[in-house]
């Protein structure tokens, strides 16, 4: 009896997931009168400006995700090695970008950085780019920073540092062939959330002007029918992609396989 | 001449004192060990010569250079964890070649000298392997392989056994004393394990704390225990309490039975002293040449199969003895009244 309130729990929710998904993807087919067709997918991938924004988004999201990399990895590890008094405090400031709006956070960026401040990084596209940058890893601050926290909770941060001291390495090649190799998969967890963040980000972009996928989507939503679904459903693709990435990199990597 | 020299070392964490004026000369090639319970500073003094703790105040030298300011990594010592700390990304081999990769040691001459380690440790087809494919008593060996590779000046090792079952520890002290002597490498060896330190070491520090109690080779230190924790932290000690009637001739009271010591003793007529017998020194009845006879009553019987370990009720108090297992000679029941007899010469007298 008890199995079967679960198997009919999973299968509620199922349906409550799936339903709507099945009936975007329907809709997306629907383009071409009377028969399923990939016509939206075709006019959206043809489409010069999608290109361009998605192009734009990924490299943004690449340089998003080494950006954030370099700024989480050794600052996780810092405070868990160092500093274990100040993680209540520093988990606080990572949550902000989740109560604080993004275009709270853009305004602000357009008030310090404008043209006649003293860092004027919005005078120049990319100095524009570079803000929009920040303004991404500053988004995915509470996912990225969570991510590898669990990572170093997973492995002896503390005893392997000083092994790694006591054979002559110093602090760079610690980071770089110790820590960063044993929370790989959890930065790219990180990481990939962050893809998504990037991909789907509409304020910052709009705010600063930037073609990014986001306005894009919202665009092309504003204005079609069939080819926002066709869109929804390519977007899940990536992620689900992304996440089968992750799946994927976790199996590769043979020392994680005792953890697992 | 010693070669690490730590002097006058202290360690303070706030108003807490974990080591107090520690002072040590340890000769090149020397095995020394740190004995003493948890909390006793053992560890801290390690982690001082390493350079994860900075010294409050003191020095430390290696081979005459003093190294207090430098950093972990600049020290050339090598260290082996009680928790392996083997990087779980890197096979065994690179593992080993770690320091040797950070030194800059070219390709060819660091795969050679990663072979020669595996080897020295009895594990050279191990190479490709991760350390989670390997038991703890292998990752423990390749934790001191990777900690000599390099070639270190010193080697510590904090608590490397802990971690094992029984069996493979008793294999493994074993093999460390025997790679450290091969190589000649001056060893520092922290452990709360007696038995470990007794039967690796060359010199024993029983540290109390935070202070040095008794710095001694195993033999001393078993045989001749200066204060009463040594007495009672290495191996089992029966102590007593008594009276010093003469100071010259070392003659004793020991609830109301005269013993004499037959040696000067340094304190007053009349003193409270304190004194320490072996149970292995100790025989059930009475033996020729044995001239102190204690009596009581038998409290209980341990029989731990080769050795029985018989405690005695005497003067309010217990002594432990231990004979060997003779199946014509079955131990005394519960209860029995015995005799007990020692030689005055095997008493030790205790200083606080």
């Amino acid at each position: 009896m008890t199995r079967i309130a679960a198997w009919g729990a999973i299968a509620l929710g199922m349906l409550y997931f799936l339903m709507p998904l099945v009936g975007m993807a329907e809709f997306s087919l629907k383009m071409r009168r009377g028969v399923y067709s990939l016509d939206a997918y075709a006019r959206v991938l043809g489409d010069p400006k999608f290109q361009e924004t998605f192009g734009y988004s990924v490299v943004m999201a690449i340089f998003t995700i080494l950006f954030g990399v370099l700024l989480v990895v050794p600052t996780a590890y810092w405070v868990r090695l160092k500093l274990p008094g100040a993680r209540p405090y520093i988990e606080f400031v990572t949550l902000l970008p989740l109560v604080i709006p993004a275009i709270v956070v853009v305004f602000g960026y357009i008030r310090l950085y404008n043209t006649s401040s003293w860092l004027p990084l919005t005078g120049t596209a990319m100095g524009t780019n570079i803000l929009l940058m920040f303004g991404y890893t500053t988004l995915a601050l509470p996912y990225m920073y969570r991510a590898v926290d669990t990572g170093l909770r997973t492995i002896d941060v503390a005893t392997m540092t000083e092994a790694a001291q006591s054979l002559g390495a110093g602090w760079i090649t610690i980071l770089a062939r110790i820590i960063l190799p044993n929370v790989l998969v959890a930065v790219l967890s990180g990481a990939f959330l962050t893809f998504a963040i990037v991909i789907g980000e509409f304020t910052m972009a709009a705010l600063l002007n930037r073609p990014a996928f986001g306005p894009y989507m919202q665009l092309l939503g504003a204005n079609r029918a069939y080819e926002p679904a066709a869109l929804a459903v390519i977007a899940f693709a990536i992620t689900w992609a992304c996440m089968g990435l992750i799946q994927l990199v976790t199996r590769l990597s043979k020392h994680d396989r005792a953890r697992n | 001449m010693s070669f690490l020299k730590l002097s006058h070392l202290e360690k303070s964490f706030g108003p807490n004192r974990v080591v107090k004026d520690f002072n040590l000369d340890v000769a090149k090639g020397e095995f020394v060990s740190l004995l003493g319970p948890s909390g006793c500073g053992k560890t801290t003094v390690l982690r001082m010569v390493a350079g994860f703790e900075s010294v409050t105040s003191g020095g430390i030298s290696i081979d005459g250079q003093d190294v207090v300011g430098q950093r972990p990594n600049q020290r050339n010592i090598g260290m082996v964890f009680q928790a392996y700390a083997l990087f779980p990304n890197l096979t065994v081999a690179q593992n080993v070649g770690f320091g040797l990769r950070v030194k800059g040691v070219a390709h060819d001459a660091a795969s050679a000298r990663v072979h020669e380690m595996l080897t020295l440790i009895g594990l050279p087809d191990l190479g490709n392997r991760y350390p989670f494919q390997l038991s703890g008593g292998q990752q423990q060996r390749v934790a001191l392989a990777r900690a000599l590779a390099p070639s270190p000046q010193v080697l510590l090792l904090d608590e490397p056994l802990s971690a094992l079952d029984a069996k493979i520890r008793v294999s493994l002290r074993t093999e460390i004393r025997e790679i450290q002597k091969e190589l000649g490498i001056t060893t520092i060896f922290v452990t709360h394990d007696q038995e470990e330190a007794l039967s690796m070491s060359d010199r024993i520090v029983v540290m109390h704390k935070g202070i040095a109690d008794q710095v001694g080779t195993p033999f001393d230190i078993y045989n001749r225990p200066t204060t009463r924790f040594v007495a009672g932290f290495v191996g089992t000690l029966n102590q007593f309490d008594a009276t010093l009637i003469d100071p010259t001739n070392g003659s004793v009271e020991i609830a109301g039975t005269k013993v004499a010591l037959a040696r000067t003793i340094n304190a007053r007529e009349g003193a409270k002293i304190g004194l320490a017998l072996r149970p292995e020194a100790i025989h059930l009845g009475r033996a020729a040449g044995r001239d102190v006879v204690l009596p009581g009553n038998i409290r209980d019987v341990h029989f731990m199969g080769s050795v029985i370990r018989i405690t005695v009720n005497f003067a309010g108090g217990q002594i432990s003895l231990d004979t060997f297992n003779r199946p014509s000679a079955p131990p005394p029941e519960r209860g029995a009244a015995v005799v007990l007899s020692a030689n005055a010469t095997d008493f030790i007298v205790l200083s606080d």
